[in-house]
C-alpha cells in the first residue's frame, strides 16, 4: 500500500514533535509567562508584573552564583584545553623520532584509555568519590596522604578553596575526553608534514606551535564549546559535593542550583523562573559569540 | 582495573583508521633513541594515569574497610580482611539493587524511544521538503543553546499538571524530550551525507515511504545510529538533574534512579557513619561502567566524541 507524502510526513513528526513542544519548548515559553508570577510551585498565583526582576536585581546570592560560572567558564575550557593538548601531544610526538619519524611514547593506547574513562562515570557518582577524596579529615583521601603532623587541609569546607576544588574535579573528569578528541585531529594531520619541518630543523615546540596548534583550530573550538556548557551546569557537582548545598556561606553557589533550590526548596517557582530567563539571554549571548567567532575563523581558512 | 589495560591496541575515536598494530609490549624499547622529553612525557602522562585511577582504587580499597581502617589507616594500605559484608548491606539495605535496576528499565526504555522517534523526525526533515522543514529543524537544534536546568521550575509544573512527576513514565517521556535535540541535529547531518540512489532505486522497485526508511535507510546508517545510541545511553545512564526534579515527594524513593540513589546514600552515611557501605555501593556503580568500557571501548569513545568531531 502506497501512502502519500504528507500523511507520511506528518506520521513521522507528530510525536517526536510533540513530545519537544510539550516538555522543551513549553517549559521555555512558560518560564517567560512564571517569572513575572509569584509561583510557588504549587496551586495558583498572582500577576506581579517584573518584581521577580527587581529582586533578582538586588539579590547578592545571585551575584555570587554568576560570578562563580564566570570564574568556571573562563578556567574550565583554558585549564582543560591546556591540559588536554599537552598530553595529546606528548601521546602523538612525545616518544622521540625513530628514522626522522616523529611518533608517539611507548604504551599511548593505555593511556588513552584510562585517561578516558571518568567522562564514562555520571557527575553524581564523580561528586560523591571527591566528597570523600577531599575529606577535611583524615578519613579523605588527600588528607590520608599527607604526613600525620599537618594540619588536614580544609578543601570543601574552607571558603577559600572550596570553588577551587569543584574547578578541579571537572577538570579531571573532562581532560581525557578532549585528550582523546585532540589525538585524533593530531593523527589525521599528515606524518609528511611533521617530517619535512623536522628536516629544516624545527624543533618540538616549533612543531607544536606552527603546526599542531593551526590545524587543530576547528576541534579546539568545540571544546571551548562543549566546556562552557559544562561550565554553566556543574550542578550534580555542587549539589552534591559541597557543604550546605552551595556553601560554605555561598562559596561555590552557581545559577543552576540557585534555580534549584528557589523552585524546590524555597518554594519560589516565579522567582526560579525569572533566573532562568537571565540565563537564557546569558547563554543567547554565549551562542551568539561562539557562532561569530567560529564564522570569522571559517572565512579565514 | 587491569582490564581496562587488556585492549591496548584500540586506539580513539572509530574514524581515525591509523591505528598502528603495535603492540603496547618492550619490543619498540630497543631500537629507540633516547630523547630528553622521553623522560618528562612519561612522567607527565604517568602521573595523570596516577590521579585518574587513583581515587577509584581507592573507593575499592575503601569499601573493605572499617571505619577504623578508613580514619587511622593510610588511604591505600590493603584491607585486614575482604568480607563482602559491606556490599550486600549497599545492595539490599541501602537498595543499589533496586536503583540500579530503575537505571537499567528507565534508560533501555527511553533511549529505545529516543532512537525510534529521533531517527523519524531526522530522516523526514533530512530527506522531504514541505513547509516549515526549516523551522522544525531550527526548534529542535535551538534546544542545543539552552542548559536543560534553566527551565526546571517550569517543567516540574508541566509534570505536575500532566500528573507525571514521580512516575516512570513520566521520567521516561522527559529523557526523550530533552535528548531529541542532539540526536536529531545529529542524525540530520548524517542522513543527508547518505546517498540518494539507493533509495531512489527502492522507490522505482516499488517500496513506499515506509520500507524505504526501515530497510534502506536505517541498515545504511547504522554506523551514525550506533555512535548516537552510545551517547544516548550514556547521557540518560548518567543523568541526575532531570530524576531529582521529577522523583521527589511521598513514596519516590523506590523509583531514585542510581545517580540519585548514591548521592542519597552519600548524605545518610555521613549520619549513620556508614563509610564502608557508601564506598561499596560507589563500587557497584563504578564496577559495571569498568566491565562495558574494557569490552566497548571503541565504540563508545567514538560514540561519545562523535558530537564534536566535524
Amino acid at each position: 500500500m502506497r501512502h502519500g507524502k504528507y500523511p507520511f510526513i506528518i506520521g513521522f513528526l507528530a510525536v517526536p514533535v510533540a513530545l519537544y513542544a510539550i516538555f522543551v519548548v513549553g517549559a521555555y515559553l512558560q518560564m517567560f509567562r512564571l517569572s513575572l508570577t509569584d509561583w510557588t510551585g504549587y496551586g495558583t498565583f498572582n500577576d506581579i508584573g517584573f518584581a521577580n526582576f527587581e529582586k533578582l536585581w538586588n539579590d547578592s546570592v545571585f551575584w555570587t552564583a554568576l560570578r562563580h560560572n564566570g570564574f568556571l567558564l573562563l578556567l574550565l575550557p583554558i585549564v582543560t584545553i591546556a591540559l588536554a593538548l599537552f598530553f595529546a601531544f606528548l601521546l602523538n610526538v612525545g616518544g622521540g623520532s625513530k628514522g626522522g619519524v616523529t611518533r608517539g611514547v611507548w604504551g599511548s593506547p593505555i593511556y588513552r584509555v584510562i585517561f578516558f574513562f571518568p567522562q564514562l562515570l555520571a557527575l553524581a557518582i564523580v561528586a560523591v568519590i571527591f566528597g570523600r577524596v577531599f575529606g577535611p579529615d583524615k578519613s579523605g583521601m588527600i588528607n590520608g596522604l599527607l604526613p600525620d603532623s599537618w594540619e588536614p587541609w580544609l578543601f570543601l569546607a574552607s571558603e577559600r578553596w572550596a570553588l577551587t576544588c569543584i574547578l578541579v574535579v571537572l577538570v579531571w573528569q573532562a581532560v581525557g575526553f578532549y585528550v582523546v578528541l585532540f589525538s585524533a585531529g593530531m593523527g589525521s594531520i599528515p606524518q609528511e608534514i611533521y617530517e619535512a619541518a623536522a628536516l629544516d630543523g624545527a624543533s618540538r615546540i616549533t612543531l607544536f606551535s606552527k603546526i599542531t596548534l593551526p590545524l587543530l583550530w576547528g576541534n579546539i573550538q568545540v571544546a571551548w564549546i562543549y566546556l562552557g556548557i559544562a561550565a554553566f551546569d556543574a550542578f550534580a557537582l555542587v549539589n552534591i559535593m559541597t557543604v550546605n548545598q552551595g556553601g560554605p556561606n555561598n562559596s561555590t553557589q552557581v545559577l543552576s542550583l540557585q534555580i534549584y533550590l528557589n523552585a524546590f526548596k524555597y518554594s519560589q517557582a516565579g522567582y526560579a523562573s525569572a533566573l532562568g530567563v537571565v540565563l537564557f539571554f546569558l547563554a543567547l549571548s554565549f551562542a551568539w559569540l561562539t557562532l561569530r567567532v567560529s564564522r570569522r575563523d571559517a572565512v579565514d581558512a | 582495573m587491569t582490564n581496562l589495560t587488556s585492549n591496548p591496541g584500540a586506539n580513539a575515536v572509530g574514524a581515525a583508521p591509523e591505528a598502528k598494530p603495535r603492540r603496547a609490549g618492550r619490543d619498540a624499547g630497543a631500537e629507540r633513541r633516547v630523547n630528553p622529553l622521553g623522560g618528562v612525557a612519561h612522567l607527565a602522562l604517568f602521573l595523570w594515569a596516577l590521579a585518574t585511577v587513583g581515587p577509584l582504587i581507592w573507593v575499592v580499597l575503601a569499601s573493605f574497610k572499617s571505619n577504623e581502617e578508613i580514619f587511622l589507616g593510610t588511604p591505600f594500605a590493603l584491607p585486614e580482611s575482604y568480607s563482602f559484608d559491606t556490599y550486600a548491606q549497599a545492595w539490599s539495605e541501602a537498595h543499589i539493587g533496586q536503583y540500579f535496576l530503575n537505571s537499567v528499565f528507565v534508560v533501555s526504555v527511553s533511549t529505545a524511544g529516543t532512537m525510534l522517534l529521533g531517527s523519524m523526525a531526522a530522516y523526514v526533515l533530512a530527506r522531504y521538503k514541505f513547509v516549515g522543514n526549516r523551522f522544525i529543524y531550527y526548534l529542535f537544534v535551538s534546544g542545543l543553546a539552552f542548559p536543560t536546568f534553566m527551565a526546571l521550575a517550569p517543567l516540574f509544573g508541566i509534570a505536575q499538571s500532566l500528573n507525571l512527576l514521580n512516575s516512570f513514565f513520566g521520567l521516561i517521556l522527559i529523557y526523550i524530550a530533552y535528548s531529541l535535540s542532539f540526536t536529531v541535529f545529529f542524525l540530520v547531518a548524517f542522513f543527508r551525507t547518505l546517498p540518494h540512489e539507493i533509495e531512489e532505486a527502492a522507490t522505482v522497485d516499488g517500496a513506499g515511504h515506509l520500507r524505504r526508511f526501515f530497510q534502506v535507510m536505517m541498515p545504511m546508517a547504522k554506523s551514525g545510529l550506533i555512535s548516537i545510541t552510545i551517547f544516548n545511553i550514556v547521557g540518560q545512564w548518567n543523568q541526575y538533574l532531570l530524576p531529582v526534579v521529577i522523583m521527589q515527594g511521598a513514596g519516590s524513593e523506590s523509583k531514585y534512579v542510581l545517580t540519585q540513589g548514591i548521592a542519597n546514600i552519600s548524605v545518610s552515611a555521613g549520619y549513620q557513619a556508614e563509610w564502608g557501605q557508601l564506598f561499596a555501593a560507589l563500587t557497584l556503580s563504578i564496577l559495571p561502567m569498568i566491565v562495558v568500557y574494557a569490552i566497548f571501548q571503541r565504540q563508545i569513545q567514538a560514540g561519545l566524541t562523535a558530537g564534536a568531531v566535524k
